[in-house]
């Protein structure tokens, strides 16, 4: 069970659970389980079987370079935050 | 000085001051830069800009440009393919293709002005500067968008009318706020319930610029089967190429980009702005072309760090405790949205463990140049009002500023307010370090001895540090000298720094590792040298790289000897038999016996990491101020900063003071000061007051080394977040000095003098 931590920004889709574990061994398995739960929320997550741009899915300490393959451990967070701009990313 | 924690006694290279591998070509004038490319047949690339900084486009007229004698092609957004309007991930962060598109060429609107509206290529740059002026826009002048609050008026003029809004998860529009998203954790309104003591400012910053002295530039040529070489002053080849590729809708295989020495970039050339105008024109003109900004151009077109406005609310309680704080971050954009206001918000509060934190974040289009990154983006802005919050909560409670922060720094296992906790980070062992130092345990008198208001002030700072991809690929010749390419841009002596971690592994002289920075056709995909990055991640893939080289060394060796490449050791540079003391080679000796042994021994390294380690960094600063002028003097200044592992320290300290540097600028003298028809006035390095070294004392360093448990040598970035606590030590030293709370940048001689004479300028 990942431990997911729900933004601000989505609650609305999970009547304001801010955290819960959701069962998975990769973090597509998890975003998959946690539709599942809360219809509606995968579509700000994914997009064209990836990530969507512009997320970025914290695993444990850092963002997940692997993307929806991350492989999760038990007790794992996961946070998914707005990716960092105003660096690389232009306009 | 270096203080050092969890060492490692056992490196010989890492932590050493060897002489820069380009340093004799970057003293003596011989390293290429994008200005001194020369290729046949070259021509040169002009731009027309936007005089307005709010117009609709309404006709474009190139027909007397291109009827001039030596004019070969003109060019306007007409020639870019349609893009889509959707972010995609370049490899090194996402882009909005057609908002980039825009921002390189104006559509069918010019946001700001400078604004590039039309090109033209021509046989010299005189007639292509001459052609540019010919060209016949009209346009339709607009109201003007100067700030975020004009931005969020009720009748805000709407710069983009199709942009649609995420307000907290709502789709909005139309709207100037691009994005509006909320990190928390605990309750912040219990907290501050709780709390003895509440301080509640807001600050305000204009944008900045970055200040690098070499132009922007590119050269590009378009051949006839369609392949596209660019040579370009940038900070990440790959990031020109697919960027230039998503802009022209071209396989990015297609563009080779050689890189060349780039003169400074702190961020601002992570964007493209010429490759892609560069790249038509050449199509068009079956020409290479050549295009250099100008500097006007380059304030005026190219990306500075964002203004805007902050909210920091923090509340205490009378035994010391942060109890809650929330933050209201809004983020001058530019024309398009994309500013830093992600990574400010992950920064603002992140050096303190609070329990109950809001953070609201807004990302918002005004009409000026499209903001790019400058060092640590968004943490210097978001510190100049944190660290001031918490200066002032010091003051009126009679805190000691350092123990204050101790008993509420963060540290591994704090949770930050958008989620995550961190892992081993050294904050504690910085500020201890602060409070140890002579800087801090030196009083300093209230005022000099010529009637000057003297003041200290103290502040911390935070960046995430990056990883991601790249790649290095390493060759022995047959003397043992390491041939070593690598994917990243060399901004701040990183072939030292990525060489020398081959080199330690290798056992061999720093020199001994020859490092090269080919073209993007010539080696793996590297991220762009940012968000520090580079000794880490590159340097890690050098590190992997050596270990292979080694092993395959290892087995050359045995077929030397005849023996089982099992029975092969390697230790500081020499291969022996773990049973025969007799056998013994030293790396060069080996290498120049390979021969026979089956042909050159090469081997490739490519990394994508996902952890970074934290920095974080304290700084110390003491200046005068002339009550009768308003001039500030920084008379001393230590940076404190938690280095993990100083792989040159000589180049570690270098840019911490150069952060220091560009933050005294920002917190005293920087702004874009613009008329309210959204015109920047001070457009010149003679208006645009930087810091020389005539202004500053020597920038003391302290680096703390809190060894980072994920890279072999305790690597973590160093060159973003000397930039962070700068904003906040200067304008708390100045708060110190004249008793007066500033709380709008830069705190310049004027305010200073108003401050004196009115009270606070908030």
């Amino acid at each position: 069970m990942a431990r997911v931590f729900i933004p601000f920004n989505l609650r609305k889709h999970t009547g304001d659970v801010d955290q819960l574990d959701v069962p998975g061994a990769t973090l597509g398995r998890v975003i998959d389980n946690l539709e599942e739960r809360f219809p509606g929320i995968k579509e700000h997550l994914v997009e064209d079987g990836r990530l969507k741009a512009g997320v970025s899915a914290v695993c444990g300490h850092a963002a997940t370079r692997r993307g929806l393959m991350q492989p999760l451990q038990e007790d794992t967070e996961v946070h998914f935050v707005p990716a960092i701009s105003g660096g690389a990313s232009g306009a | 000085m270096v203080a050092t924690y969890e060492p490692r006694h056992d490196l010989k290279v890492v932590g050493t001051r060897p002489i820069r591998h380009d340093g004799y070509d970057k003293v003596t004038g011989r390293a290429v830069y994008g200005g001194d490319v020369k290729v046949p047949g070259l021509v040169w690339g002009e731009v027309l800009r936007s005089p307005h900084a709010h117009a609709n486009i309404k006709s474009i007229d190139t027909s007397e440009a291109d009827a001039m004698p030596g004019v070969l092609a003109t060019m306007t957004h007409a020639d870019l393919p349609i893009a889509d309007d959707k972010l995609i991930d370049t490899g090194e962060g996402t882009v909005n293709v057609m908002r980039h598109a825009q921002n390189v060429m104006a559509d069918d609107k010019a946001l700001y002005k400078g604004h590039v509206v039309a090109a033209v290529a021509a046989v010299d740059r005189n007639t292509a500067q001459e052609a540019a002026s010919r060209i016949k826009v009209e346009y339709e002048v607009l109201p003007v968008v100067n700030s975020v609050d004009e931005a969020m008026a009720d009748d805000a003029p709407i710069l983009i009318p199709e942009l649609e809004g995420d307000h907290l998860g709502q789709k909005v529009s139309p709207t100037n706020v691009a994005t509006h998203f909320r990190h928390q954790i605990g309750d912040p309104e219990q907290g501050f319930a709780e709390s003895d003591l509440v301080v509640d400012r807001t600050f305000t910053l204009p944008m900045v610029h970055q200040g690098y002295i070499e132009l922007h530039n590119a050269t590009a040529f378009w051949d006839e089967e369609d392949r596209i070489t660019i040579w370009s002053s940038t900070q990440g080849a790959f990031g020109v190429r697919s960027q230039t590729a998503a802009i022209l809708a071209m396989d990015e295989s297609r563009i080779k980009v050689n890189p060349v020495e780039i003169g400074g970039g702190f961020g601002g050339k992570t964007v493209v702005y010429l490759p892609p105008v560069a790249a038509v024109l050449s199509r068009k003109a079956h020409r290479p072309v050549k295009m250099i900004m100008d500097r006007r151009s380059v304030f005026e077109g190219s990306g500075p760090a964002p203004g805007g406005k902050i909210r920091v609310r923090m509340g205490v309680t009378n035994d010391g405790k942060l109890k809650a704080a929330d933050a209201d971050i809004r983020f001058e954009a530019g024309a398009f949205p994309g500013s830093a206001v992600t990574a400010g918000a992950i920064c603002v509060l992140a050096c303190y463990n609070i329990p109950n934190v809001r953070i609201d974040g807004r990302d918002i289009v005004v009409n000026k140049p499209k903001s790019a990154a400058y060092r640590a983006p968004g943490s210097p802005q978001v510190a100049f009002a944190s660290e001031q919050v918490v200066d002032e909560i010091c003051e009126k409670m009679g805190w000691d500023k350092i123990q204050f922060r101790l008993d509420n720094a963060s540290q591994e296992g704090t949770r930050r307010a958008d989620g995550p906790s961190f892992a081993r980070v050294g904050l504690v062992e910085t500020l201890e370090a602060a409070l140890a130092s002579d800087h801090w345990n030196s009083p300093l008198e209230e005022t000099g001895p010529d009637g000057k208001l003297r003041g200290r002030g103290i502040a911390s700072g935070y960046w995430m540090n990056g990883g991601g991809k790249s790649t290095c690929d390493l060759s022995v010749a047959d003397d043992g000298i390491v041939f070593m390419n690598e994917g990243s841009a060399d901004i701040g002596g990183t072939r030292a720094s990525i060489a020398m971690q081959a080199a330690e592994v290798l056992g061999v002289d720093a020199h001994d590792v020859r490092p090269s920075i080919p073209d993007t056709d010539s080696i793996g995909f590297t991220g762009v040298t940012g968000g520090s990055r580079t000794t880490y991640a590159t340097g890690y893939a050098a590190y992997e790289a050596s270990l292979e080289l080694i092993e395959k060394l290892k087995v050359r060796a045995s077929m030397v000897w005849g023996i089982d490449a099992d029975e092969v050791d390697f230790a500081d540079g020499v291969f022996s038999s773990k049973s025969d003391p007799e056998l013994r080679l030293g790396f060069k000796e080996l290498a120049q016996r390979l021969e026979g042994t089956g042909g050159p021994v090469t081997s490739t390294a490519s990394v994508d990491l996902a952890e970074a380690g934290n920095s974080f960094a304290v700084h110390i600063c003491d200046l005068e101020v002339d009550p009768q002028t308003g001039k500030t003097d920084v008379i001393r200044y230590t940076a404190l900063q938690d280095v993990g592992k100083a792989v040159h320290p000589s180049y570690v300290e270098g840019q911490l003071q150069g952060g220091v540097v560009q933050g005294i600028g920002w917190t005293l003298n920087e702004e874009y000061f613009m008329t309210e028809e959204g015109v920047m006035t001070n457009s010149s390095f003679l208006d645009y007051r930087m810091p020389t070294s005539l202004d500053l004392p020597m920038i003391d360093t302290i680096l703390v080394e809190v060894a980072n448990p994920l890279h072999p040598f305790g690597v973590r970035g160093v060159a973003e977040v000397p930039l962070a606590p700068p904003l906040g030590a200067v304008s708390n030293a100045v708060t110190n000095a004249t008793g007066q709370r500033y709380t709008d940048a830069p705190i310049n001689p004027g305010k200073i003098v108003a401050g004196l004479a009115n009270g606070d300028e908030s």
